[in-house]
């Protein structure tokens, strides 16, 4: 075992660091103080906010970290994509913008892609210039995913599409949509879709968007009537669609642990005990509460570690164990239970909400409380994350739902 | 950045779990169980010819030379097989203190005998009140002559009834609730005044209550310096949380094993009981808790290999997890189960057993939460 890094790493990780030293100045600043008014997060100028930072990024290299030159990335390891992450998670730096393309489009692009789709479309969702949405859900098919019912019918060059997608986060300002549609409705329904890249301006296209728990719409529905799309734009074999599906989820599964995040999130809720009361007692001091952090804490090293094993069955090349798996539902469920620790802590002050005089910290909480709700439905609810866990990762027989 | 096993621990562990299979399969455990001596001098024998009671000691005294992190690899197929008899005692609780801290005359003295497997150890330590902490000690060793004179009960005291030689955990002076005073003595266990009664317990462990009435041992039996004890005591106490911690986590990864064969083989309402829900997700929250488990326990492990100065935080985050693991994945290793799981003749209640057992030894969850916050400036 071995938690050193090599100075190629390092020396990368320096370089991070000391480009943040320059430009984590110029964030505005409602990014770190949450009592300083800022732009709601589903508004046209929070969507600038995120473009502006993201060129900044990009234009430093640190987009694509570990995708190939070829299609406008860094052509750097996993390792220095991971020590990316991580500086930029302790710094607290915003994410950059179209993480759906970079995270889920572009990887399965780049795996399943023909070579001009490659290059069509990955350089231009490295800079953003495309930006993505995921065409995958349906009204009929949530955890039944491959219930999938919009219809593609061939016409020639072209499929005929028409159905209804939905949850589709970004919808309102995507320009590509990765699509999962409906080939042959008479074979079993994981093997007649198809996966598509479907042009979000197209005639026939619909978004509508949809008011989440927060109050915000980050998330649409859209309608698909008699859309054109090429078939040079299918990704694969016809009707091999659900299986690419899974794999690009498999890229989401398998993203980085999200470890520096948990404890910032620790950092704070300890930050806010110790300034709250309650019963007449200081939060910090009741042992009930003490016991909690502890075990986040805790919670967090199991993440960590667990991560860590994970990390390096892949960068030995090994067949992903349950660990994988069992990384994103813990990580999930830990973020959920720091929520609500952060919300039961305010105690009374906990149903103030931002704009609220006596809301503490402006209502961040409150707002970050009801939005880590998503995370246990999306990609895949907590139950269907443990159904993949007992089938794929420890082999138990496939349950007849 | 590499956080897995290497070959030679692969291959270590691999070897590990043969061997108990042959040599430790449940028959010997449930037979150690009621045996009066609750191990075999035979297998202890041929563990020692494979080197594994001197695995973490020096050459020079016999040992093999390997690293804690190795030691936490042997003793999560140790935990997973139930292994009776005095290992942990011997080797991390008294044997590696007296490497780490004994002198040059006490080493070459007692660790040949440890690593040759010749020599049973037992640390003397907790007392009526079953307190870990300094305070907790009420034991006395007072200097009369050339000699202290040692007086006082042990409780819980692991293999007292077979060991040669105990590491006894007193006080010398300083203020009862304080960690200054506190001296730890090496005590022949065939000293005169020593009586030791063999407890009965829920897992067939022997755990004994040992009395020292005045027993006199000479003044070169201390390890460390004489009212400077804790501060071996804390390392001994992190060693033995880590120890645990792989013990219990090689425990809690048999039982999910069992559980997923089992839901694989037993057959309900026409379909293997693993197809349901409700089963698999009781056996994808056991994965959870048995991945972290071998997670925190490596990192722990190499905490001690590395003298790493989060060893002390590592320790405590890793028993509080693996306690809760075991017992967490032994009674849903009974449920999964069914009414077969009650019974005496499966092997599952020999695991919700010891998951009961080694969740208190060293400190509950709730004990080492409490740790970690104290650690976390909380």
């Amino acid at each position: 075992m071995d938690f050193s890094y090599s100075p190629k790493e390092e020396a990368f990780r320096q370089e991070v660091k000391d480009w943040l030293a320059i430009h984590l100045k110029e964030l505005p600043k409602w990014w770190r103080n949450p009592e300083v008014p800022g732009p709601e997060i589903d508004s046209e100028e929070y969507h600038q906010f995120s473009l502006w930072w993201h060129k900044k990024l990009y234009d430093a290299g640190f987009v694509g970290i570990a995708w190939p030159k070829e299609y406008g990335g860094r052509g750097a390891t996993v390792l220095e994509q991971v020590v990316y992450n991580e500086e930029m998670a302790k710094a607290r730096a915003p994410g950059g913008a179209n993480g759906l393309g970079i995270g889920w489009a572009g990887p399965t692009i780049m795996a399943y892609g023909t070579e001009e789709q490659k290059k069509r479309f990955l350089p231009r969702i490295l800079s953003a210039e495309d930006h993505w949405c995921q065409g995958f859900s349906e009204p009929e098919a949530g955890s039944d995913l491959a219930n999938v019912q919009t219809r593609a019918v061939e016409d020639g060059d072209y499929y005929i599409v028409n159905g209804q997608k939905v949850w589709t986060t970004g919808g309102h300002y995507a320009d590509w949509a990765i699509l999962l549609v409906r080939t042959d409705p008479t074979a079993p329904k994981h093997k007649g879709l198809t996966y598509l890249l479907l042009d979000m301006h197209l005639p026939g296209v619909t978004v509508r968007p949809l008011r989440q728990i927060t109050g915000h719409a980050e998330f649409n529905e859209v309608f698909l009537d008699n859309v054109r799309i090429p078939k040079s734009l299918q990704i694969g074999e016809t009707n091999r669609g659900w299986y690419i599906a899974v794999g690009t989820l498999a890229f989401e599964r398998s993203a980085l642990a999200t470890t520096v995040q948990r404890e910032n999130t620790l950092k704070d809720i300890i930050a806010m005990a110790r300034k709250m009361e309650q019963y007449g007692r200081p939060v910090i001091d009741n042992p009930l509460i003490r016991q909690k952090l502890a075990q986040f804490y805790i919670d967090i090293s199991v993440l960590k570690y667990t991560g860590l094993r994970s990390l390096t069955g892949q960068l030995r090349g090994e067949r992903p164990g349950p660990e994988v798996l069992v990384v994103n539902l813990f990580g999930t469920e830990l973020n959920l239970r720091m929520e609500e620790l952060a919300m039961q802590l305010q105690g009374p002050y906990s149903r103030l909400m931002r704009g609220s005089k006596y809301a503490v910290e402006n209502g961040q909480w409150q707002f970050s409380f009801l939005g880590a709700r998503g995370t246990s439905i999306a990609s895949g609810t907590l139950e269907i994350k443990r159904n993949v866990i007992a089938e794929r990762g420890l082999g138990l027989p496939r349950a007849t739902r | 950045m590499d956080f897995g096993l290497s070959e030679e621990q692969v291959m270590l562990k691999t070897s590990a779990r043969d061997f108990l299979e042959k040599e430790c399969p449940k028959k010997h455990v449930r037979q150690m169980m009621d045996d009066e001596k609750g191990y075999s001098p035979e297998l202890w024998k041929k563990m020692a010819d494979l080197g594994w009671q001197g695995l973490v000691f020096p050459e020079q005294y016999g040992g093999v030379g390997s690293s804690f992190l190795d030691l936490a690899v042997l003793l999560e197929e140790m935990g997973r097989a139930l292994v009776p008899g005095p290992f942990l005692s011997t080797i991390v609780h008294c044997g590696r203190p007296i490497d780490l801290f004994g002198t040059e005359e006490q080493k070459k003295a007692y660790l040949p005998g440890i690593a040759s497997g010749e020599s049973i150890f037992t640390l003397a330590y907790t007392e009526i009140n079953g307190g870990l902490g300094a305070k907790d000690i009420a034991t006395t060793a007072k200097l009369s002559g050339q000699d202290f004179i040692i007086d006082g009960t042990k409780m819980f005291i692991a293999d007292a009834h077979i060991a040669d030689y105990f590491l006894c955990v007193t006080r010398t002076g300083g203020h009862p609730d304080s960690e200054e005073g506190v001296s730890l003595f090496l005590v022949n266990a065939r000293s005169e005044g020593i009586e030791v009664k063999v407890l009965k317990t829920i897992t067939g462990e022997k755990l004994c209550e040992v009395v020292f009435k005045g027993v006199k041992v000479p003044r070169n039996a201390i390890l460390g310096e004489q009212g400077k004890g804790w501060r071996i005591m804390r390392r001994i106490l992190d060693e033995a949380e880590v120890a645990e911690s792989a013990w219990m986590s090689g425990g809690a990864r048999w039982v999910l094993e069992t559980c997923i064969d089992y839901a694989c083989k037993r057959i309900q309402f026409g379909v293997p009981i693993g197809s349901f829900q409700a089963i698999q997700h009781k056996c994808a929250n056991m994965a959870v808790e048995v991945e972290g488990a071998t997670s925190v326990t490596y990192y722990a492990a190499w905490a001690v290999a590395e003298n790493d100065p989060q060893l002390t935080l590592a320790a405590s985050t890793a028993k509080a997890w693996c306690s809760e693991a075991y017992k967490h994945a032994a009674i849903e290793g009974i449920q999964i189960h069914g009414g077969i799981g009650y019974t005496w003749d499966h092997d599952m209640h020999l695991y919700l057993k010891r998951a009961k057992s080694s969740e208190v030894a060293f400190g509950d969850a709730d004990y080492h939460r409490e740790r970690v916050a104290t650690l976390m400036n909380i």
